[in-house]
């Protein structure tokens, strides 16, 4: 995917459509996050019984593994626009293999929620605006698992050359997307509730 | 169904549009809209209708005052674009042979744009100052110490009125006393709801309010007149959202006063009607439905202590008479199909004596 | 498959069986990317829906033209009321408006598709899904009353009547997820529409040289991403609560009904915005052709175009003045829904201001969209009249708003539809649509629209709430009710009709050519109907209006624009 127009004239330029696209993806994605937020913070304190904030415990490692694999990813971004082929593929392996980390720990902080908390979905209004806002960032970072995977299989295939350099920084900006929303919920969430 | 089954019957008085208006202008304007609106209402002779422009309490009157303002304004700008659309549309058609050349093209004019920009900034502001002095007038006016206090709690498909300091819990007609500026006696609204989103709206009062659960708002009344004055529930609440009727009764001091008496009393308890009372207190009635000074306390259904004192049942849905209330009590799908209450699998010979036991409560 | 066009009616074919010519044909149409046949199927599907979302608002009419009639049992009257009210937002508008902007985007700028045909096609079958997911809903189980399971909720869905306690059928799950289906066909779509109009425009189309159309679309798509999505969040939350035991609306448990309200109409207001741009859009582009002159203020259209889209995010609660907000709080909302009538009106005054002057011609397109300004003016200021909140505390949920609603979605967004199409099939076919009939269609739906929409503005004042499947005898709207229901029936005679002269032009209309209306955009460069590829070479523009720099040489635009 190159820049349209066709012809190869420097005096017009339009920006390129992977990137608009994404950009117009994000800024939707982001006002369904925005609702979720808004009923998350609007009934803090407000379940008339059951477990609240307290019982989390601030989620640290899967944070910094999170906001790193935006460091890595973009690492790869900068591997791949130099061409350096294998670079990329190790940058951008390791991005995955942080983000599948996150969701383990999400997995064994839920489990633990559950488990021996007693909070669940249906509980009370922090069970079900918690599990909902932070289960929507989860399946977010699924889909962009989902992706990266993708774009990992081809490169192990080697059908990913430089060339394609703007097509994975379009796919980073999802990734970075993801992650900026984990800071907004996660100060929301672990910070200002508790 | 016959028609008789539908009539409603009960006393009400003609209502007079009374109040004072502000300007002569304001007068004519609202003589002209009656006219307007009134042809149809009165070619059918009707004596209830629940008219925004026959304003009968105070928020109604600033609501009515403040909508003949936005009017003439809304009216002159009609009057001027609508009047600039139709003389473009008559003189700038094309005309035959002179359509063979293009118009001058004319790209825009800053100079128009700012002005017809401008006026309707000022225009807007001048609306919105006055909105905004209305909504503060009637939200904001502070409850006086004479109000009298009722609490409105909205059910699938019926209201309940309740006075606490009078000791009074009735249903779907309310009555309140006549406020007049020698004396005034405001009513005001608490309402609550029991399960989704209601609104009580009798036009002629005050603006509606919604009632939803888990959030109680406030509203007002000071009817100037007495009279029966109408209105139903403004909120789509369900199956029967249209059979939520609501009656207001403005009585006079004397015959708020008397009518209060009569419902804080107990239920009457006439032994001819023994038996319609025992078929009560055996079946499920009681689950639902109070009769207070018997062991029936329940809450779903209208309180009955005083049911003959009302004009229609099922919320407006009937005429409260003892063909109808047989027919509702056999099967309430007759006058409301989806309301809450069963048909209660009785005889007729048990319903016969319940409807006599109940025409017995006034 | 790249290189056919829509098959011009009466012409041979070159397959050999009827059978297989036809299924070749079908397959065509399925697996199409071809954003101008997905425009197509778009518009076909909304015109099917605006027929059946008719019927059901006849069906309401024929109940409410007497009091208390027995023609609907009370469920089904609501769930026509909710059906109606779904089907005309989601299917026949959200439909109308991607379908032209499929079209007409790509070839407004001279491109040969839209950026991502296979979203394009994608985002087309998850709405005709969702569309069809909905409708299923009448035959996909007896329902609670035996009227089958269609939405029943209205189409505002408050709660907590829409939960499980209050709605325990599968009415309300049919209705959320279907508009969860539909939404990301929707999101597709402005997406691509986005992309497309950035990132696709011919050489020397700069953004102010684009047509108001493609304006209007671009702004239109912009508003859609922060419209739809709050939406399909509320549905998420709401069927969390019906299915998993959440407590979002649950008011028992401390949840919020009025949270509900404001997350609905928080995508509800701009909603109705996303419907009518394109409909600005639309008459931007014919009164223009018709008055024979350029827009008037194309910089100023442009911004308040802007201006409307971003105010509208902040008026959503002028559908809550009742529920309760503090005055403070109501009044804020007062100020906004007001100051998003100023650019409205300037763009009024400007569409009067192109015609002033010049020499108008009265073809049918023409004749919707005067129509439309007129309406759309008496639409605007009874919205003016419902923005004064204390005035609301009346009008709110009478017949009035109903009113107010029917001129600026049926008086002003389908008459623009109306002017669309008989402004464009042309270019779409290859065919004329008969004028005669177009006549006969615009007048009698003119007056049945007036017949229909200005008395139930009366009967509302008279304290006739909406959403009532029958109303008492004694309350003086009898004969207004009996007035509205003729007025029904006279619009559904001129749709019909519109029917008609859409499949009979189809086969027998005359030719179109490339530019029946002698406009000036490039859409009407291209043969009637236009080659797959659109453009054999790549269009270079220098000014809003190409053609009219073809065709006046000594007096093109660009000399004269700013």
């Amino acid at each position: 995917m190159s820049t349209i127009p066709i012809f190869a004239d420097e005096s017009w330029r339009l920006p390129s459509r992977g990137r608009v696209a994404m950009f117009s993806l994000i800024i939707g994605e982001s006002a369904i996050f925005t609702i979720f937020v808004v009923a998350y913070v609007y009934y803090i304190g407000r379940s008339t019984y059951g477990p609240t904030p307290q019982i989390l415990s601030v989620p640290i490692f899967n944070t910094v593994c999170l906001l790193s694999s935006s460091l890595t990813i973009w690492l790869a971004e900068h591997a791949i626009e130099r061409g350096r082929m294998r670079t990329f593929a190790a940058w951008w392996a390791l991005t995955i293999l942080l983000g599948i980390v996150f969701l383990a720990g999400t997995a064994r902080e839920w489990t633990r929620l559950i488990v021996h908390e007693g909070l669940t979905i249906q509980t009370n209004l922090f069970g079900t605006t918690f599990y909902s806002l932070v289960g929507l960032h989860a399946t977010h970072v699924v889909v962009g698992l989902i992706m990266l995977s993708l774009a990992m299989i081809f490169t192990l295939l080697g059908r990913v050359e430089q060339r394609h350099a703007e097509r994975i920084q379009v796919l980073s900006l999802y990734w970075h997307f993801v992650d900026a929303v984990w800071v907004v919920v996660f100060t929301v969430v672990y910070i200002v509730s508790r | 169904m016959p028609a008789r089954l539908l009539n409603l019957t009960g006393t009400w008085r003609t209502m007079q549009p009374g109040c004072s208006l502000s300007s002569s202008r304001s007068r004519l304007c609202s003589v002209a809209l009656l006219c307007l609106c009134a042809a149809p209402v009165l070619a059918e002779g009707a004596q209830s209708t629940p008219s925004i422009l026959a304003p009968a309490s105070t928020p109604a009157h600033e609501i009515y005052n403040l909508s003949l303002f936005v009017l003439l304004i809304t009216g002159s700008i009609f009057a001027v674009v609508g009047g600039l659309l139709a003389y473009v549309v008559v003189k700038f058609r094309a005309r035959g042979a002179d359509a063979e050349h293009e118009p001058p093209q004319i790209y825009g004019s800053t100079q128009v744009e700012l002005a017809w920009t401008v006026i309707p900034v000022l225009i807007v502001v001048v609306l919105f100052l006055t909105t905004a002095r209305i909504i503060f007038a009637i939200q904001d006016a502070p409850e006086p110490k004479s109000a009298l206090e009722v609490t409105v709690i909205g059910h699938q498909f019926w209201w309940e009125f309740r006075y606490p300091k009078l000791n009074i819990v009735t249903a779907n007609e309310l009555h309140i006393p006549v406020s007049t500026r020698g004396a005034p006696e405001p009513t005001y609204l608490s309402l609550l709801s029991a399960d989704v989103d209601h609104s009580f709206w009798v036009p002629q009062l005050a603006g509606k309010t919604d009632l939803i659960p888990n959030h109680p708002n406030e509203m007002w009344l000071d009817p100037h007149e007495p009279g029966l004055y109408v209105g139903q529930c403004a909120q789509f609440c369900g199956i029967e959202h249209a059979k939520m009727l609501i009656r207001v009764y403005v009585d006079t001091p004397e015959e708020f006063g008397a009518w209060a008496k009569n419902q804080q009393q107990l239920a009457v308890n006439e032994s001819a009607v023994a038996a319609g009372r025992q078929v009560f207190e055996s079946q499920a009635c009681v689950n639902c439905h109070t009769i207070v000074g018997t062991p029936a306390h329940g809450t779903f259904g209208p309180d009955l202590t005083h049911v003959m004192s009302r004009a229609t049942i099922a919320a407006g849905a009937a005429a409260n008479t003892p063909d109808n209330l047989h027919a509702w009590i056999q099967d309430p799908g007759t006058f409301k199909p989806g309301s809450l209450m069963p048909a209660m699998q009785l005889s007729d010979q048990q319903i016969d004596e319940l409807v006599a036991y109940l025409s017995t409560l006034h | 498959m790249a290189d056919q066009t829509l098959p011009i009616p009466g012409s041979l074919t070159a397959t050999p069986t009827r059978g297989a010519a036809f299924l070749e044909w079908l397959h065509g149409w399925v697996v199409t990317v071809d954003h101008k046949r997905l425009g197509v199927l778009y518009v076909v599907y909304a015109i099917f829906f605006l027929l059946v979302a008719g019927a059901e608002a006849l069906a309401m009419r024929i109940q409410l033209a007497i009091p208390n009639n027995h023609f609907l049992s009370p469920e089904f009257y609501n769930e026509m009321f909710t059906m109606h009210g779904t089907t005309m937002v989601f299917l026949v508008g959200m439909t109308f408006i991607f379908g032209f902007a499929n079209y007409l985007v790509p070839l407004m700028i001279g491109a040969r598709d839209m950026a991502f045909p296979r979203l394009n096609a994608f985002s087309f079958w998850m709405t005709a899904f969702g569309g069809l997911l909905l409708y299923f809903s009448f035959i996909g189980g007896f329902g609670l009353y035996g009227m089958g399971s269609a939405p029943d909720v209205s189409w505002w869905a408050y709660a907590p009547l829409t939960a499980k306690a209050f709605s325990p059928g599968h009415n309300t799950d049919y209705w959320a997820l279907s508009l969860i289906v539909m939404g990301f066909g929707t999101l597709g779509a402005a997406i691509n529409t986005l992309a497309t109009a950035f990132s696709m425009r011919c050489r020397g189309m700069t953004l102010f040289r684009m047509p108001l159309f493609v304006w209007l679309m671009v702004v239109t798509s912009g508003l859609t991403l922060i419209t739809i999505t709050p939406l399909t969040a509320a549905q998420v939350m709401l069927i969390i609560d019906r299915y998993l035991g959440g407590h979002f609306f649950d008011t028992q448990a401390g949840g919020s009904a009025v949270v509900w309200m404001h997350f609905f109409w928080i995508f509800g207001h701009p909603e109705v915005y996303v419907l009518i741009l394109p409909a600005f859009g639309i008459a931007s582009e014919v009164i223009p052709v018709f008055s024979r002159k350029a827009i008037f203020g194309y910089p100023v259209m442009v911004a308040a175009s802007v201006a409307i889209a971003f105010i509208s995010t902040s008026v959503w609660a002028h559908h809550m003045f009742t529920v309760g907000m503090t005055s403070v709080g109501n009044t804020f909302f007062v100020l906004s829904t007001m100051m998003v009538g100023i650019p409205t009106g300037i763009k009024i005054f400007n569409w009067v201001a192109t015609m002033w002057g010049g020499k108008i011609r009265f073809a049918t397109p023409m004749l919707f969209c005067t129509a439309f300004v007129f309406q759309f003016l008496i639409a605007g200021l009874t919205g003016i009249m419902l923005s004064v909140a204390a005035w609301n505390w009346q009008l709110h949920n009478s017949y009035f708003v109903i009113a107010h609603f029917h001129y600026t979605l049926t008086g002003s967004f389908v008459f623009c539809m109306f002017a669309a199409i008989y402004y464009w099939y042309p270019k779409v076919t290859g065919r004329m649509l008969s004028e005669t009939l177009g006549k006969w269609h615009f007048w009698l739906f003119f007056i049945g629209f007036h017949l229909t929409f200005d008395t139930m503005h009366f009967v509302g004042i008279l304290g006739m709430p909406r959403s009532i499947y029958a109303y008492e005898a004694d309350r003086g709207w009898n004969t207004l009710n009996m007035i509205i229901s003729a007025g029904g029936m006279i619009q559904g005679i001129a749709v019909l009709i519109f029917a008609w002269n859409l499949i009979d032009s189809y086969l027998h209309g005359k030719g179109a050519g490339n530019d029946p209306w002698d406009a000036w955009t490039l859409e009407w460069s291209t043969p009637s109907p236009p080659p797959a590829y659109n453009y054999a070479a790549d269009p270079v523009v220098r000014s809003r209006r190409p053609l009219w720099d073809i065709k006046h040489p000594n007096d093109p635009d660009w000399k004269y624009e700013q």
